[in-house]
């Protein structure tokens, strides 16, 4: 980031755009280091580099764009069902059934978005909440290509490429879902950056400003939401295709509810938000759920509480007030 | 004659949601805030009500008193938890409100267990009436009584008291109305605690249509939303209008077209919001 930022609510977006480059290696230092000591956790971190891709997704639409949903699970669901019925019935290539599935929600978070985006606030939120609630019960009723509640069973992909076969202990669903997370955040990193995502930026803070100096504003969320949409449909097939398997609770209002937490728990739009949020509540779910789920459900609703109240930039907000306290030691001592 | 059963299980099935969404739209209109922690409260009310029956209380009573009880809770909440949201944005709202739902959820089910909580109807509702063509369940013409009674109340309240205009003032304009001197913050947790303590009342009365488990408050909170959403956010009588109409669709579509009811509903409510996003009946809002 060498151009100064001029606007105040700018530059209060992403303090992470200023951290030095060789900082972004470290995640993925960290994915890869997982990869190798992992040892029989490697399945619990393919699925946390998912939820990373989902909350990533919903940081675009809800962080930056401000479009506020509670049902982004039915991008989620639509695309682990496309890739779910797709492998089923077409073509298992884990590739080709992931382009399909991606493109697909993008389509369908396109026109979903030309409908419900001209509303804004409650209403959107409440068309957002319908909307999930419809394919909830479209993937319930249509049994015979979904399984109903049942779930569906996925049959097992062919190898990557041709070449590398999914094996049991997950090393290549592994690789393949960090290396596809890997292409999407370079996306959503260069979106951010763009014109594009600046403009974004402004309809969040003030659509009707924007919309008054020439701004396309509806076409812009349009296309805002359509990506998230296949972000999340990536997401979505990925976790088919790993767990084989796809269930009505992918879809669910608290599906939607769990990666608004994971995203607001790591902070929204920080980029890093979406990765620090998703890895904390995933790896935290994982061993307090074994205890009970409900006990699960009061954590989360305390966490969520406290978020609100005390840490509103979410963890990542937590390292900006650490490194403020510490700059502020440092001068004191220094002067 | 099918429909007219169709018709007044339908009725009798948004009496309840009109019960039950009253309060919230009272919230979201009045104090501006996304609240999704309704059918939380409509919640404690239903399990409080389970205790006390099983303490021998009589249905009546046990409605009652966990209807009073939950109204405390809400002025409690309000004057806590829901105060510093008011300056906050519609997201820290709706996931303070959303927090406080799991840590209901979490509290009731660890004291009351995880299974489906019974709220059987009192025998003088169990039976059947004749209504003229053929009989009909009590407890369900009961619903539609108490529905309409509430409704009539309701309105009275709002319509002819001096409690009525100044929640309407401060609805409109809450500036205006706190410049004329009205206590707006009394108005708030006065109402908030009114409107949790029907949604708990709704939610005993209610619990044979509305089955009583620990999922309640995330389960049924779309519907509530949606009533208020379509009904027009602070407007009584667009809830009323909207409950009922929902309940007909719901229950005709479940009864006439089974495998796609509930297409039907989310596709009424959808086609609605869209083309009317500020719901049936708007309140007037100055702002």
């Amino acid at each position: 980031m060498s151009e100064p930022l001029a606007d105040k609510g700018l530059a209060a977006v992403a303090p992470s755009l200023r951290l030095p480059s060789a900082w972004h290696l470290l995640p993925w230092a960290l994915a890869l280091l997982f990869y190798f000591t992992a040892g029989g956790y490697l399945s619990l971190g393919t699925h946390v580099l998912i939820m990373i891709l989902f909350a990533l997704s919903l940081d675009l639409a809800l962080g930056q764009a401000g479009i506020i949903t509670l049902g982004h699970a039915a991008l989620f669901g639509f695309g682990a069902y496309a890739a779910g019925i797709f492998a089923a019935h077409l073509s298992n290539d884990p590739l080709l059934g992931l382009a399909v599935a991606t493109v697909l929600t993008g389509l369908f978070g396109a026109l979903v978005g030309m409908l419900i985006l001209h509303t804004a606030g409650v209403t959107l939120m409440m068309l957002t909440l319908a909307i999930s609630a419809l394919l909830a019960e479209i993937a319930n009723q249509a049994h015979g290509l979904t399984g109903g509640d049942d779930g569906l069973q996925v049959g097992r992909m062919a190898p990557l490429f041709g070449l590398f076969r999914f094996d049991l202990w997950g090393h290549t669903a592994y690789l393949y879902v960090l290396a596809v997370l890997f292409l999407w955040s370079l996306v959503a990193w260069r979106i951010m950056r763009s014109p594009f995502g600046r403009s974004l930026d402004g309809i969040r803070q003030n659509p009707r400003r924007m919309r008054a100096i020439g701004t396309p504003v509806w076409r812009r969320l349009v296309v805002a939401y359509g990506l998230s949409a296949a972000m999340a449909g990536t997401a979505g097939a990925l976790e088919a295709q790993t767990t084989r398997a796809v269930g009505l609770g992918a879809l669910s209002v608290l599906a939607s509810g769990t990666v608004l937490v994971m995203l607001i728990l790591g902070g929204t739009r920080r980029y890093y938000g979406a990765f620090l949020g998703a890895s904390v509540y995933v790896v935290v779910q994982n061993f307090a759920a074994q205890i009970d789920p409900f006990r699960w459900m009061f954590i989360i609703g305390i966490l969520l509480m406290a978020v609100v109240l005390f840490l509103e930039n979410g963890l990542m907000g937590l390292a900006d007030v650490v490194r403020r306290a510490l700059l502020a030691v440092q001068r004191r001592s220094g002067g | 004659m099918l429909d007219v059963t169709i018709l007044l299980d339908g009725v009798a099935y948004g009496m309840v949601l009109f019960i039950i969404s009253v309060g919230l739209t009272v919230t979201m209109g009045l104090m501006r805030i996304v609240n999704l922690a309704h059918g939380a409260f409509a919640m404690i009310g239903g399990y409080l009500a389970t205790t006390l029956l099983s303490a021998g209380l009589p249905f009546f009573a046990a409605a009652l008193l966990a209807a009073a009880v939950v109204g405390i809770v809400g002025a409690f909440a309000e004057l806590t938890i829901y105060r510093p949201l008011y300056r906050k944005g519609e997201l820290a709202q709706a996931l303070m409100t959303f927090g406080f739902t799991f840590v209901v959820i979490a509290a009731l089910t660890t004291v009351f267990g995880t299974g489906i909580r019974p709220l059987p109807v009192p025998p003088v509702l169990s039976g059947v009436v004749d209504i003229g063509f053929r009989t009909y369940p009590t407890y369900r013409l009961f619903l539609v009584a108490v529905g309409l009674v509430l409704a009539v109340l309701l309105w009275l309240l709002i319509d002819r008291t001096s409690y009525g205009a100044r929640l309407r003032a401060a609805v409109d304009n809450p500036r205006m109305a706190r410049a004329v001197g009205i206590n707006v913050n009394l108005l708030f947790t006065v109402t908030f605690a009114g409107g949790c303590a029907l949604a708990a009342f709704g939610c005993v009365i209610g619990a044979d249509l509305l089955p009583l488990e620990p999922y309640y408050a995330l389960r049924y909170l779309v519907l509530f939303l949606v009533v208020v959403g379509v009904g027009g956010i602070g407007n009584f009588k667009g809830s009323f209008v909207a409950a009922i109409a929902l309940g007909i669709i719901d229950t005709g579509g479940k009864f006439l077209l089974p495998q796609a009811a509930a297409y039907l509903f989310y596709g009424a409510v959808i086609i609605l919001l869209l083309l009317r996003p500020h719901g049936l009946m708007p309140a007037k809002s100055a702002a």
